[in-house]
């Protein structure tokens, strides 16, 4: 699998409140929630995001709440991965759980530049920056993770384990 | 090579001798929790498995306690919706209005929880039962909709940081403050994918209502979970509550630890947590001066007996400054009628303090207390970042409930020992 998009960069500690406050958790509609996505730390995320488009964080991104609405509302804004030096434990399983992709990179997560053009190869674990020319190596997810992943999230993943009888 | 509690915990629960950090493993949990922000994407997600019954309807907890009593219709129809499906599915543990208390607070009290549980919840601060001594770890909607079809949840096993306590915290210190002292030392993210084991002997000088806002807060250290060597006060607390058999995990004299601190409870002061993050401690003499507008004394963190009572014995007979609202909110039922029987309502509403029934509220900016651009809490809830208890430009800092009842009396940030007779 292969994604392409422009670097949307934010800091440390970017925590889901921030991600999505908890005024909108009244509702758990994914389009709902991508109307207020990233609203209190960056007021200028829903306009400018683009379909593809990759979020470039520091560390222990999605800190906080295990609300679920953050890495949903990030997907249903249109982004295609987050690259971050660290992230959360809740917000990585969450991620992973609903089939948002992610990488741990420091060397990318500090590297990238806001609006570098970049091409993410998961199979190898290549981040291309375009714009720089630069190529980042990622750790490739452990194998269990990777099923989780290719069945397309936890819930496929449990579907077909109780359908193989377990 | 030696394990620690976490480690055989987990062992157990996944049915190997041994485990190691880093390994992924599948365990079977004690408990599934969700409330009612994250079960209504649970429900939606379990239904998708296409199972009919849950695994067991003893084991999972349904708690609609953040948006409750209800704030509003969206809020409504969630908890509608939850209510709906613990019915259908016969879910022994759904509470209803006026059973309802704050999850954390809650479920211990319920004897729900025992020692060497594993437990998960939808709901980052499930890692308060590690106070008596169970793994207790926050999950997202997805993994309580697979732990209520499987019973079962998958981990990376953690590496562990040890802090040994020693002696004892001295006049209005709490748990609370050395969790502080703790986050300030190390970091919202210090203990990042690792577990925090409380040992030594200073853990017998603390309350377990100290013990479980301790544990509530590892995850603001951003660990997986935080737990609590067992003793006699913990044995109590349990049989007090639950029937249950459970059994006690000691870790292993030679078991590794990725760090080890000493924690002197004795050098511990007063702690606050300054905007907008946890890891921004000043203890109390360096707070300089903060005026307030608002406290809140409640939450999972800070919402039990022992925390209505400290907030009392600073209030009685003092006034609430006439600029500040101070808002109490007992955690549970249960604690709220022994709050009303000992007559700490009276000395809360003479001082013009307003009482609340059980919710998270203003915790997470929900209701019952939301600040306007430009006001400033005291709250012993357990977070301050960006927004979190109402505008963007609002600011949260994070106290005990003895620095909060001080501040609401003094109208900026106190320690009760500022306050004059």
């Amino acid at each position: 699998m292969e994604v392409k998009g422009k670097a949307i960069k934010y800091g440390n500690n970017i925590d889901t409140d921030v991600i999505i406050p908890a005024r909108y958790l009244n509702t758990s509609d994914p389009a709902e929630l991508a109307k207020h996505c990233m609203e209190d730390i960056d007021s200028g995320f829903v306009k400018k995001v683009r379909k593809g488009d990759i979020i470039v964080a520091g560390k222990n991104f999605g800190c906080g709440s295990s609300r679920e609405h953050a890495p949903i509302a990030i997907k249903a804004s249109g982004v295609s991965c987050i690259i971050a030096e660290t992230f959360a434990r809740i917000f990585y399983r969450n991620a992973i759980n609903i089939g948002l992709p992610i990488i741990e990179c420091p060397e990318a997560a500090t590297g990238i530049s806001e609006g570098d053009s970049l091409s993410i190869d998961f199979d190898r674990g290549t981040i291309t920056d375009l714009t720089t020319g630069r190529e980042y190596q990622s750790q490739p997810l452990p194998e269990f993770i990777q099923q989780i992943v290719a069945a397309d999230g936890l819930i496929n993943y449990v579907k077909q384990a109780i359908g193989n009888g377990r | 090579m030696g394990m620690t509690m976490t480690e055989k915990i987990l062992a157990e629960h996944a049915g190997l001798k041994e485990v190691v950090p880093g390994q992924l493993i599948k365990v079977k949990v004690d408990m599934v929790l969700g409330n009612d922000i994250t079960a209504p994407v649970a429900v939606r997600e379990f239904d998708k498995i296409g199972v009919d019954r849950v695994f067991d309807v003893n084991r999972i907890a349904i708690v609609p306690d953040h948006f409750t009593p209800n704030k509003d219709i969206k809020s409504a129809e969630q908890v509608k919706m939850i209510k709906e499906f613990a019915r259908k599915k016969g879910i022994v543990n759904y509470f209803e209005i006026g059973q309802m208390g704050v999850e954390h607070a809650l479920l211990p009290e319920k004897g729900l929880v025992a020692p060497g549980d594993v437990v998960i919840g939808a709901d980052s601060h499930t890692c308060t039962y590690g106070a008596l001594g169970a793994f207790s770890t926050g999950v997202g909607s997805t993994d309580m909709a697979a732990g209520m079809a499987t019973g079962e949840a998958w981990f990376k096993v953690p590496e562990a940081m040890r802090f040994v306590l020693k002696g004892s915290p001295g006049r209005w210190v709490s748990g609370k403050d050395v969790i502080l002292h703790i986050i300030g030392m190390i970091g919202v993210d210090g203990a990042l994918y690792r577990s925090m084991e409380f040992t030594g002997e200073g853990v017998r000088s603390l309350s377990m209502d100290s013990r479980f806002a301790m544990a509530n807060m590892a995850v603001e250290a951003g660990a997986k979970n935080g737990i609590f060597d067992v003793d006699d006060r913990t044995v109590e607390y349990v049989k007090e509550r639950s029937a249950r058999p459970y059994k006690v995990y000691k870790a292993d004299g030679d078991a590794e630890y990725a760090a080890t601190y000493e924690i002197d409870l004795s050098a511990v002061k007063p702690t606050v947590a300054f905007p907008h993050l946890p890891e921004n401690t000043r203890t109390i003499d360096g707070v300089g001066d903060v005026k307030i507008d608002q406290v809140v004394i409640g939450s999972c963190t800070n919402g039990r007996i022992e925390d209505m009572r400290t907030a009392a014995e600073i209030l009685k007979g003092r006034k609430v400054h006439p600029e500040v609202r101070c808002i109490i909110i007992p955690a549970t039922p249960a604690v709220w009628k022994q709050a009303m029987k000992e007559g700490l309502f009276d000395i809360f509403v003479d001082a013009g303090a307003a009482v609340s029934t059980p919710t998270c509220g203003p915790c997470l900016g929900g209701h019952m207390g939301i600040l306007a651009k430009g006001e400033r809490a005291v709250a012993t809830t357990n977070r301050n970042f960006v927004g979190r208890m109402g505008d963007p430009e609002s600011e949260v800092y994070l106290a005990s409930p003895a620095v909060a009842a001080a501040s609401a009396v003094a109208g900026r940030i106190a320690s009760p020992d500022d306050l004059t007779e």
